[in-house]
């Protein structure tokens, strides 16, 4: 499969991800989207991998883990960040009672 | 009887374009077409308890994506982690908020047909800048290829990795902490 077709994808969904960051004014699907979007780089980088090994592959037998190992880690920090965001978004729920972005801007005050 | 003419034409060069096509790619296209509409619905729908069940539906067709690429051990940490745990997370939330009716004032149209815009040329451009690049001539392997296995990433995972693998067991406590404090009732 060309790694085109992969890039391309990848853009797709990673864009339909930023339409939502933009468009939407629920916090909880603005997060959603950022989820979207760290979904986007992960397929790309599995698909590096396996094009890099498909490169590498009479050299080194494992050229490209790398991408795999990092997709790994790029999912154990989503899950840190999803479990501190949703306590910031429950904890603001509980004092403006709502989760319109919108009414973050008392911050400035 | 002309329009059923066309349509039988049509439907021959799609069978025949069907048989063209490998089992693989047939797959490829099937995930891919499925992943951009459900993504499209998350952003769409006004319900956030559908905007979640359509996420669902994209991490599942990105996981078939991966075992298209044999990537098994992500396809799967891919299927537990983010549909099993975060998803319910994100349902548990919504329900306890009682967000799940349609209250939610919308963004002005005008902001938000320059989010669309935006989001578009952003494509639009990467999408041109990366269209004739060298690299992209090259083949991602698809259904060989043994580095997706859990005993090649495993080993790589607990020797050359071994410290940022430790360092995240330190980041999950904290983020533990952090959000048992932030969520606390004071």
């Amino acid at each position: 499969m060309p790694i085109n077709y992969y890039i391309f994808l990848s853009l797709t969904i990673f864009c339909i991800g930023i339409v939502g960051v933009l468009t939407r004014r629920n916090a909880i699907i603005i997060f959603m989207c950022i989820e979207l979007m760290l979904n986007a780089v992960n397929l790309l980088l599995v698909a590096f991998s396996k094009m890099h090994h498909l490169q590498q592959a009479s050299t080194s037998a494992m050229a490209g883990i790398d991408g795999q190992l990092f997709v790994f880690f790029i999912m154990v920090v989503a899950a840190a960040e999803v479990s501190v965001g949703l306590a910031i978004i429950v904890m603001l729920f509980r004092n403006v009672h709502s989760v319109d972005v919108n009414f973050l801007n008392r911050l400035k005050h | 009887m002309r329009l059923g003419a066309c349509l039988l034409a049509d439907m021959q060069i799609a069978s025949s374009l069907l048989t063209n096509m490998s089992v693989t790619q047939i797959l490829f296209w099937l995930l891919s077409i499925l992943a951009v509409i459900s993504a499209i619905n998350v952003v769409i729908s006004k319900n956030p308890v559908y905007s979640v069940l359509w996420l669902i539906i994209t991490f599942f067709s990105i996981s078939g994506h991966y075992i298209l690429l044999n990537a098994q051990f992500l396809a799967v940490v891919n299927i537990i982690v983010y549909a099993g745990a975060i998803m319910v997370l994100f349902l548990f939330v919504i329900m306890l908020m009682n967000l799940n009716k349609e209250l939610e004032p919308q963004k002005h149209k005008w902001l938000r047909f320059i989010g669309v815009i935006a989001g578009g040329s952003l494509l639009l451009v990467m999408v041109a800048a990366l269209k004739d690049a060298e690299s992209a001539k090259q083949m991602a392997q698809v259904k060989e290829g043994d580095i997706g296995l859990i005993n090649y990433l495993g080993n790589v995972l607990f020797t050359e990795y071994v410290v940022p693998f430790e360092l995240s067991s330190v980041l999950f406590l904290s983020a533990m902490v952090g959000a048992v404090v932030i969520g606390k009732k004071e």
